[in-house]
């Protein structure tokens, strides 16, 4: 069998069921022998970002690996943005790029280009598939190294003579890479130590991040928290990892988090990081972040732990197996002050918005929660929507929100929701919110949206503006706002509807209230114009510089 | 800061180079010396990496490395008592009438001859870091013509040993 057809055998063994993909010269021979699988169906899309996108989404939705193909040179140059992506969010995928014949590697030749060196930076690993007999095994150690430990992309380069040269094939069973063996099993020690930490801490805070969503740790979170009455705060990729609305439930922090997350942070005596990073846009100030706390962290990938921050114990492993272990050491304590004292930062700082002044982006997040209870699967793009999601929508099931955090990369959302819905069963509710900025750096996804007959609802805040940029500009610029504001706009409704799209304006509280429910319910999919204004700013907001405790709360 | 020496071994696979040095590059780690070499066996590389930096920035150079997954082992040589080889070329402008004054001065470094011009000597020698700058300072009054040095080179001492029979598999230590 010719090493293409050996790729398709490959996939079909690691249960792969949907392939993204844009077709050219090099991965002829793969999508040749694609035309015969029975087992696999491929989705073209319209732009190979939107390709490794919408394989991104598949894979935060159904927890298996993404797998998309490009072909060499600018099918594969075109594939960057979208690995860099995965990579920052640690999403498991397996992109497939060809390559011009192994004897034209190094001589410039037709669509030549370095993609293994390329994307050396941005994939947990990648291949140059010089060897057809290696094939089998490195497909197989492709997918293992994706989907284990911290997941992440793995790129396979095959050139063109390489997949048409036969070989004899076998599929190994086991994966044998000795330098590559992800820690799972906490250690005992460190485990009892946390829990007589837990103990003794009167103000605990949980700070969880998107690897409880990784290692499927809702459940014990949830018990964790209510065993020991902590609070939980989440990152933005840790959202929908813990109840929305549970009374222990802080929102997000950071940046754009809410003051009593960030306060709770400021005044806690004990932060347990669990699958978070610390990163920078939840740190903020590293001197005045959790000043008065013992810090657990507790992680998959041993780089992250002291990375930023000093860390009093230190834990690798799978946060799920962790808590598991955990959970029956934990004596309970009584913490109802601290409780109180939470409530009394709720109530003392609400997240609000003022409602005078036009149709807010806010109203209309917070009527879409209305509308679905968080029985919905929410993708957005890249800016203040992505930010008024993450603050006033309440997510209630994990991989309920699809969005590209450690990148922030305008243009995710159309195509990611695309392989959200695959990656659903038929007529599951898949609500893309995304800026009129964002949606048009990947629109052409609209094609691939209809030809796959989904159901995506399309909700565009659109305010005429790069608006978080903007927002920047208000702040510290002096509001100079240099090429943030559109001069033009295509008739937004008048572009889905070439598409064969359904589509709506919304320009009053009143239109939302009338026409949201119906919108969400139609069948198929359907797009919306929201006209809001262009002032509105994402608050609270952490000024640059500043500790986390220090939001501002109005422009 | 402390200079650390890192033994790390390595897949014998194309770009695993790339790989580390791509690393220590985008990650802002300097590199102060860098000798790589094959083992006694054909499949395993090891590279000897000399990098400068308090303990936790070691820490995170080792435990990115780690995540590379062609690097099998890491051993922080420096952690223990250890030995340590440099090897440098050195030709250097050698009249006639010179020559028997810097032959005893390569004596004293115990360096070689392994060439000789008609106004040339070249020479060979090996030992640490400090003896090689030595050696380079006391025949610089000569005149250089050209020099090269290869990285360093490190091994533990007694019977303990960096070897893949060691440790069948990597171990991740608790961080
Ligand atoms: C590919 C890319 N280019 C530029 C940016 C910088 N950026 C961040 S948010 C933003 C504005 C997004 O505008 P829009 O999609 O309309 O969303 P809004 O903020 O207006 O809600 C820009 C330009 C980015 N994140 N990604
Ligand atoms: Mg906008």
């Amino acid at each position: 069998m010719t090493v293409a057809e050996a790729l398709i055998e490959c996939l079909e063994r690691e249960n792969v069921e949907i392939v993204f993909g844009y077709p050219g010269g090099a991965v002829l021979p793969i999508y040749d022998a694609l035309y015969h699988s029975t087992k696999i169906k491929h989705v073209l899309v319209r732009h190979e970002q939107g390709g490794v996108h919408a394989a991104d989404g598949y894979a935060r939705v159904s927890g298996k690996v993404g797998v998309c193909i490009a072909t060499s040179g600018p099918g594969a140059t075109n594939l960057v943005t979208g690995i860099a992506n995965a990579y920052m969010d640690s999403v498991p995928l397996v992109l497939f790029t060809g390559q011009v014949p192994r004897i034209q590697i190094g001589t410039d030749a037709f669509q030549e280009v370095d993609i293994t060196g390329i994307t050396l930076p941005i994939t947990k690993h990648n291949y140059l598939l010089k060897d057809p007999s290696k094939l089998p095994v490195v497909v197989k150690n492709a997918f293992h190294v994706a989907a284990t430990g911290r997941p992440g992309p793995v790129l396979i380069d095959i050139p063109k003579d390489v997949a048409q040269a036969i070989i004899s094939f076998k599929y190994p069973s086991t994966v044998k890479l000795r330098g590559y063996k992800p820690t799972y099993k906490g250690h005992p020690s460190k485990i009892s130590e946390i829990a007589k930490l837990v103990g003794k801490a009167k103000r605990p805070v949980i700070y969880a991040g998107g690897g409880v969503l990784a290692s499927q740790a809702s459940e014990e979170l949830l018990k964790l928290a209510e065993a020991i009455s902590a609070p939980v705060t989440n990152t933005f990729m840790g959202l929908a990892g813990f109840p929305g609305d549970h009374p222990l439930f802080l929102g997000m922090l950071g940046l754009h988090g809410t003051r009593y997350a960030n306060l709770a942070i400021t005044e806690c005596d004990l932060l347990i990081g669990l699958g978070a990073r610390f990163d920078d846009r939840v740190v903020m100030n590293i001197n005045s972040f959790a000043p008065h706390a013992t810090v657990v962290h507790i992680d998959i990938d041993p780089a992250e732990i002291g990375k930023v921050i000093a860390t009093n114990v230190p834990l690798v492993g799978d946060v799920k197996m962790i808590l598991k272990e955990l959970l029956p050491l934990i004596e309970k304590v009584d913490r109802s002050e601290w409780l109180e004292r939470i409530q009394a930062l709720k109530a003392q700082y609400p997240l609000s918005y003022d409602r005078e002044s036009g149709l807010k982006p806010q109203f209309i997040i917070e009527q879409l929660w209305k509308c679905t209870k968080g029985d919905a699967t929410i993708v957005t793009d890249v800016g203040q929507h992505q930010m008024w999601v993450a603050q006033y929508y309440h997510f209630k099931k994990p991989r309920s929100l699809v969005s590209s955090g450690g990148l922030g990369c305008m243009g995710f959302g159309l195509p990611a929701s695309v392989g959200a819905a695959l990656a659903l069963p038929p007529g599951s509710k898949v609500i893309l919110v995304t800026g009129d900025g964002s949606i048009q750096m990947t629109i052409q996804e609209l094609a691939t949206m209809m030809e796959q007959c989904l159901n995506v609802k399309i909700i565009l805040l659109n305010n005429s503006a790069l608006g978080m940029v903007r927002q920047l500009q208000e702040y510290y610029c002096e509001g100079r706002h240099m090429a943030t504001h559109f001069q033009f706009h295509p008739d937004f409704e008048a572009l889905a509807k070439a598409y064969g799209i359904p589509a709506y304006t919304f320009k009053t509280e009143e239109d939302v209230i009338k026409g949201l429910p119906e919108f969400l319910d139609s069948p198929g999919p359907a797009f919306v114009n929201c006209i809001i204004p262009r002032e509105e700013n994402v608050l609270p907001m952490v000024p640059a510089g500043k500790g986390i405790g220090e939001s501002v709360e109005c422009g | 800061m402390e200079k650390h020496t890192l033994a790390v071994l390595v897949e014998n696979s194309p770009g695993v180079l790339t790989r580390v040095a791509g690393l220590f590059a985008r990650r802002g780690f300097n590199i102060d010396s860098l000798a790589v070499g094959r083992t006694d066996r054909d499949d395993v590389s090891r590279m000897t990496i000399v990098v400068e930096g308090d303990k936790p920035f070691i820490e995170q150079v080792t435990k990115q490395l780690h995540k590379l997954i062609d690097v099998i082992k890491i051993s922080n040589i420096t952690e223990d008592e250890y030995v340590d080889r440099e090897l440098v070329m050195i030709k250097v402008t050698a009249e006639p009438s010179q020559r028997v004054e810097i032959m005893h001065i390569a004596g004293i470094f115990r360096a070689r001859v392994v060439d000789l011009g008609s106004k040339t000597l070249t020479f060979e020698c090996t030992g640490t870091e400090g003896k090689i700058n030595a050696f380079e300072e006391s025949l610089r009054p000569y005149g250089i013509k050209e020099l090269v040095r290869t990285g360093k080179i490190a091994m533990l001492r007694g019977s303990k040993y960096v070897a893949l029979s060691l440790a069948p598999s990597r171990e991740v230590e608790n961080a």
